[in-house]
Formats: structure tokens, sequence, C-alpha cells
């Protein structure tokens, strides 16, 4: 580890690296931090009707005193309309809550894929690979549309089930949370079973060979030493599932019944039928800080690691 | 007269000598394929209790198979294994009353220095109070105490190596498996734990089985030494005899260095036997005597070390000389090594060494100058395969 610290020494840079290092912040600049101040301007404003339809606008024509006077019009308004109505705290909580059971299920079907991808033949495993990122050469709203005609009442799981004779009345799947984990599950298995694979796969059998000379039978092998080595794999990859399925739209949207509380769905109903940008806006602002903790834990975490392999 | 010997005596331990001591490893006719190719063939082979034994060859020469089949990780395709009388048929690894020291040393990352050491006896439910103190034992023997608390990618090549070393011991397994254990160390540190090797197995006074590659390595820690080649042992015995008594060409020439001179018996008796080399054309007399015949090809196999140099012509007709031109000369410090070309025409070459005694050398010998290159009639082996 030592030797590290040596490397990371100061190093003169020529105009080029400077631009190389630079490229990754200006992409975060323009595309991440510049639509985030405009979102978060809008959530200080107010409703109005116009276009667009809030106030104020800045238009710097006007000069330097109606700047100011526009910067002092600025309120939290909406943010404290936000912890008045119910609706929203609910449905942040429905989302964080449903976000993580998917997350917990998808792991519970994902680590066993990962598992045999990483322990089947190797001459297989490109073709277990390709098979596990294939769906997404389908439009995701279209594999979501698909899944209406599987959970269904007269869909296609219900008809096999009464067909076997398992059932004597269709069950009712969609348009419950049922029908929105099994979105979530379905449209983010890759996402967990690809990084946890590659932790998986890279797992040198010989530490397996020696736990069980050491008198550990194959099973408690597995979770005094596999386990226990691609945590990192599975924190990356409950990840992956955990924050893009907080702000899921989609899935609620198509899949879920009107009960199905989740905060993609209260802030599409409030910018779209509501017309209310800076509420939206301060919806989503407050969406990016929840996940926004999360995010944080994960970077550490993977710094973590990258020190501990180095 | 003294009695003769093969080479320094290192301990009495001749179990091997003796046809009614009890073995405490076995293997019995066995063989192992993989698929068409077969890794092992008809193997049978005796060590015993206390014994350091090593398995030498090259690669793919199934020696780490051999000891993979004892460990448990591989099952025979044919034949049995008995560990202390035990058929180990059907029992799987974590079971066996043997422990592996892993060439990759396998150290769990997850798990600091005496949480690895403690791993096997964990397994075993041993109550805590002698769990520390077995670890404790182990860190002591290895001089790792100071590292106890660390992690694996926190040590280094040397320490890794010892842990691996203090995990595989401390169950105190009937039998310790070494696969390459030195392999991954720099070649002082080498044969430093070489012999640490031996004094550990002396002082636990344990049976140790090692694989290696490393000809220097079988001979300093091993009591005897089996070369294999594709699937077959060619010669178990001593390190003395494996490099004195090459059963082989093929042994002659693995372990160490060799001249491999053609010949043909001219005279058989039982004082000794008469070779008339074939290439160079010079009188050979050896102390051994021989299964082959007059008129027999054979190969006379000499340590380069064993042949004397000295400036001059010899005598022609005389046994146990030729006259040679020096060819190349090879400064190594502790000896230096000379080619000389020997024979009618001057074709062949011929080897020796002679160790540096003194920093000064009056009238040393140069390129192309005549030599003449002499042995005793111990000094080489006649080999008939």
């Amino acid at each position: 580890m030592d030797e590290e610290v040596h490397v990371a020494a100061p190093v003169k840079r020529s105009l080029g690296g400077w631009l190389l290092i630079a490229m990754p912040y200006l992409w975060l600049l323009i595309f991440f931090l510049a639509p985030f101040l405009i979102v978060f301007k809008i959530s200080l404003s107010e409703v109005a009707i116009a276009i667009p339809p809030y106030l104020p606008t800045f238009d710097f024509s006007e000069g330097w005193e109606t700047f100011r006077e526009n910067l002092s019009s600025f309120s939290l308004e909406n943010y404290i309309w936000l912890t008045e109505d119910a609706l929203y705290w609910k449905s942040y909580l429905s989302s964080v809550i449903i976000a993580a059971t998917s997350t917990v299920l998808t792991l519970l079907i994902g680590y066993p894929i990962a598992y045999g991808m990483a322990r089947s033949p190797q001459s297989w495993r490109p073709t277990l690979l390709m098979l596990v990122i294939l769906p997404f050469w389908t439009s995701f709203l279209i594999r979501v549309y698909a899944w209406i005609g599987i959970l269904k009442n007269e869909g296609l799981l219900n008809q096999l089930l009464l067909s076997l004779g398992l059932i004597d009345e269709p069950l009712v799947i969609l348009n419950t949370n049922i029908a929105v984990y099994i979105g979530i599950v379905y449209s983010y298995l890759p996402f967990l079973v690809l990084p946890l694979y590659a932790s998986l796969e890279k797992l040198d059998g010989s530490l397996l060979e020696a736990a069980e000379d050491l008198g550990c039978p194959p099973w408690k092998a597995f979770w005094k030493v596999t386990l226990p080595l691609s945590i990192p794999g599975m924190i990356a990859g409950c990840f992956l599932v955990f924050i893009p399925a907080v702000g899921e739209f989609v899935i609620p949207d198509l899949l879920g019944g009107s009960d199905t509380l989740m905060i993609g769905k209260t802030l599409w109903v409030e910018f779209f039928n509501n017309r209310d940008w800076p509420v939206s806006s301060a919806v989503a602002v407050i969406l990016l800080m929840i996940l926004v903790i999360p995010i944080v834990l994960f970077q550490n975490q993977q710094q973590k690691m990258a020190e501990k392999n180095g | 007269m003294a009695k003769k010997s093969v080479g320094p005596v290192r301990r009495e331990f001749t179990p091997w000598e003796n046809p009614d001591h009890p073995p405490f490893i076995e293997f019995r006719n066995v063989s192992k394929k993989f698929g068409d190719f077969t890794a092992v063939r008809n193997l049978s082979l005796k060590i015993y209790e206390r014994e350091f034994f090593a398995l030498l060859g090259g690669s793919g020469c199934g020696k780490t198979t051999l000891m993979r089949m004892l460990a448990g990780f591989e099952t025979p395709t044919s034949g049995q294994i008995f560990l202390d009388g035990q058929d180990l048929a059907g029992i799987p690894p974590y079971r066996r009353p043997s422990n592996m020291m892993f060439q990759s040393y396998a150290l769990f990352p997850h798990m600091s220095v005496e949480k690895n050491i403690a791993f096997g006896l964990k397994q075993d439910k041993l109550p805590q109070a002698e769990i520390d103190d077995r670890v404790a034992e182990m860190l002591r023997l290895t001089k790792l105490e100071q590292f106890a608390k660390r992690k694996p990618h926190q040590l280094s090549g040397g320490q890794r190596q010892r842990v691996a070393l203090a995990r595989s011991l401390a169950k105190r397994p009937k039998v310790l498996l070494l696969d390459e254990p030195l392999g991954a160390l720099d070649r002082k540190l080498r044969e430093e734990t070489q012999f640490e090797l031996m004094n550990l197995q002396e002082e636990l006074k344990m049976t140790f089985l090692i694989v290696t590659h490393d000809q220097e390595e079988a001979m300093t820690v091993a009591d005897r030494i089996a070369v294999m080649d594709k699937g077959e042992l060619i010669q178990v015995a001593t390190p003395s005899e494996i490099y004195e008594a090459p059963n082989s060409i093929y042994v002659a020439d693995f372990i160490g260095d060799v001249n491999l001179i053609e010949a043909t018996v001219s005279e058989v008796s039982e004082d000794g036997t008469k070779l008339h080399s074939t290439g160079e054309g010079f009188l050979i007399e050896s102390s051994q005597t021989t299964e082959a015949a007059p008129g027999d090809k054979v190969w006379y196999a000499i340590r380069p070390e064993k042949v004397r140099i000295a400036k001059g012509q010899g005598d022609a007709g005389a046994f146990n000389q030729v006259t040679g031109i020096v060819w190349d000369i090879g400064y190594l410090g502790d000896v230096s090594i000379i080619h000389a070309k020997v024979g009618a025409d001057n074709r062949d070459i011929l080897r020796a060494t002679f160790a540096n005694v003194s920093r000064m050398v009056e009238d040393p010998i140069t390129w192309d100058e005549d030599v003449v290159l002499s042995f005793d009639r111990d000094a080489g082996v006649i080999l008939t395969r």
C-alpha cells in the first residue's frame, strides 16, 4: 500500500492532460449541475398562468435592478407546501419501501443467477452473459407493456394456472403492488446480476478448496467465504436497482393500481395534470436529496473497496 | 578402507529400507485420467511416518494431481490411497486428516491473519481457549506475532507464505501437503525458508509431502524424492542417490548438470566395467558392475564437478582420461565451468567444473588451450536406459 502513496506524488500535467481531466467535470456541469440549478430555481418560484407557467422568469434585457427584485421574490413556499400535504411524504415513503422491497427480491432472485453463471463452464459464460443483456435490445416501455399481457385477469399467467387446475378463478395481479414488484424485479435484474457476477467470477476457486481442506463442508464454505467476498458486488448491484427504482414512473403507472403510491407518479400528476411546475420541481429536488444519501454511501463503499484491492 | 556411502548422510531415518515397516501413506496402483489424458498411470508409492517426501517433476508430470488425490480434491480413476491404515476412498476433503498449503496460499482476504489461522480449528468446534492457544503457538512458530491483526493484503509475499503455512499446520494434520510452497518467493528467501521448513518438520515430528518442480528445493528439504514423468515414477530415492546414482538418463539429465557419454561395453567383471566411448574414442573404467553384456550400447553419465581438468596432453590409451581443447569458460563466482572439445575431430563437448578455492590463480587455463580431462573409477554412472 505504501507504494501507492509514492505513485500519487504530484505529477506535472500538460495542457492535454488538464483537458482530459476537465472532460468529465464539464460533462457533469452541462448535463447535471446546470439542469439541476434550473429545476432548483423553478422550485423556488411561484406558479402562474403564463408560458412558462411560473414567476419570476429572468430576462436579462431588463437590467440589474429587475434581476435583484426577482431574486428577492424567491421563497421556500413550495417546500413548506410539500410538508403540509400528507400525499407527498406518503409517496416518498411508499416509493422507498417499494424500491427497497423490490431490491431485496431482486437480490434473492439475482444471486442464484449470478452464482450459477460464475460457476458454469468457462465456455458457457459469454452466452449466459449475452442472455442477461439480451432484454435491453427491446424498448423498456414495450417490455413493461408485455407484462400487462401476462399479468392481466385473462392474461397468459392466469390462463396457464387455470388450465393446470391450480386455481379456480383468475388471480388479480395487474394494477396491484405485486405487479409493480414483478415489473421492477424483471426490469432491473440485469443491473444486479452483472456486478454480482463480476465479483463472484473473480473469486479464487482455491479459497473454497482451502476452506474445504480445513474442515469446512461446501455449503458452509459458501457462507464463510463466497458470501462475504461477494458483498461488494451485492452492494453495487443493490444500489443500481434501488436508486432508479425509487424514482420509477413507467412501471407503477402501467402495472400498478390507483392505490400504488410512488413519487414518480405523483411528480407526473403534479407536472402534467396540475401544470404546477414549481411544486413538481420541489418534489424532484427532495427526491434527489433522498437519493444522494445512498449514492454517497455507495461511493464511499466503492472507494474503500478500491483502496483495499489496490 | 572405510565404508563408502553415496553423498552426505543427513539423519538416521531410513524406514524404507525395512520392508516390514508399515507405510503411513500408500498409493496402490493409482491411476487418474482426465478425458483422454492420463495424468497418473498405475502408480504405487509408500511414504513413511515423519518423512519429508518430495514429488519432483516438470509441469504436467502428474505430481500435483497425485497430491490433490491425497487431499481429496480429485478422485482416482482406479486404485486406492491409504493414510495411516485408512482407505481414503469416498472421504470428502473436509473430513481428511491432511491439510494443504496452496501454491497461491489461498488466504481468506476478508479475514485477519489470526482468523485465517483459526479457521480450521473453528470448524472442529474446539473450545475458544484452545483455539486461542493454538493460534498463538502458530503465530510464534512462524514469527507472525506482530501481524496477527493484519489482513492478507497488508502483508509481504514472505509473510503471506508463513500465514499459509501456519494455517495449514494449525490443525496438526497427520500429513502436511505443500503445493509448490516457495514458488512465489525470491531466491534468498526461498533458501532460508527451505531450512525453516526442515526445522519445523523436525520439531513438529510430522509427515510432510511437498510438490515442486525445483530440484534444489526438493534436494534440500526432502528425505526422499520421487522423480515423476508422464504420470509415472521414474526413481524414488534419497537426494544423494538421485544425484549420484540416477537410474536413468531422464533422472540424470533432470537433476543437475551432467555429461552423457555414449559408450560400448568392452569388458564386464566383478571388479567393474570397462567401456569404450563411441564418439570421443576414449577408454572408461568404472567400479560399477552392470547387467549389460560386452558389445551393448550404454550411457556413461558423469557430473561436471567430478571431471578434473589440467593443462597438457593425456596419455593415449590410458583409462578415464581424454585430451581436449578449451572451448568456453564460464565464471560463476563460486565455481567455474569449462567446456572442452574432445574426441578425434574435437566434435564433442565435455563439461568440467571446479571450485574457485582461491582468489588468485597462477597460470590460469584459457581458451584454445590443450587440457587433459580425467576422472575416478567411482565418478560416473553407467546407464542402460
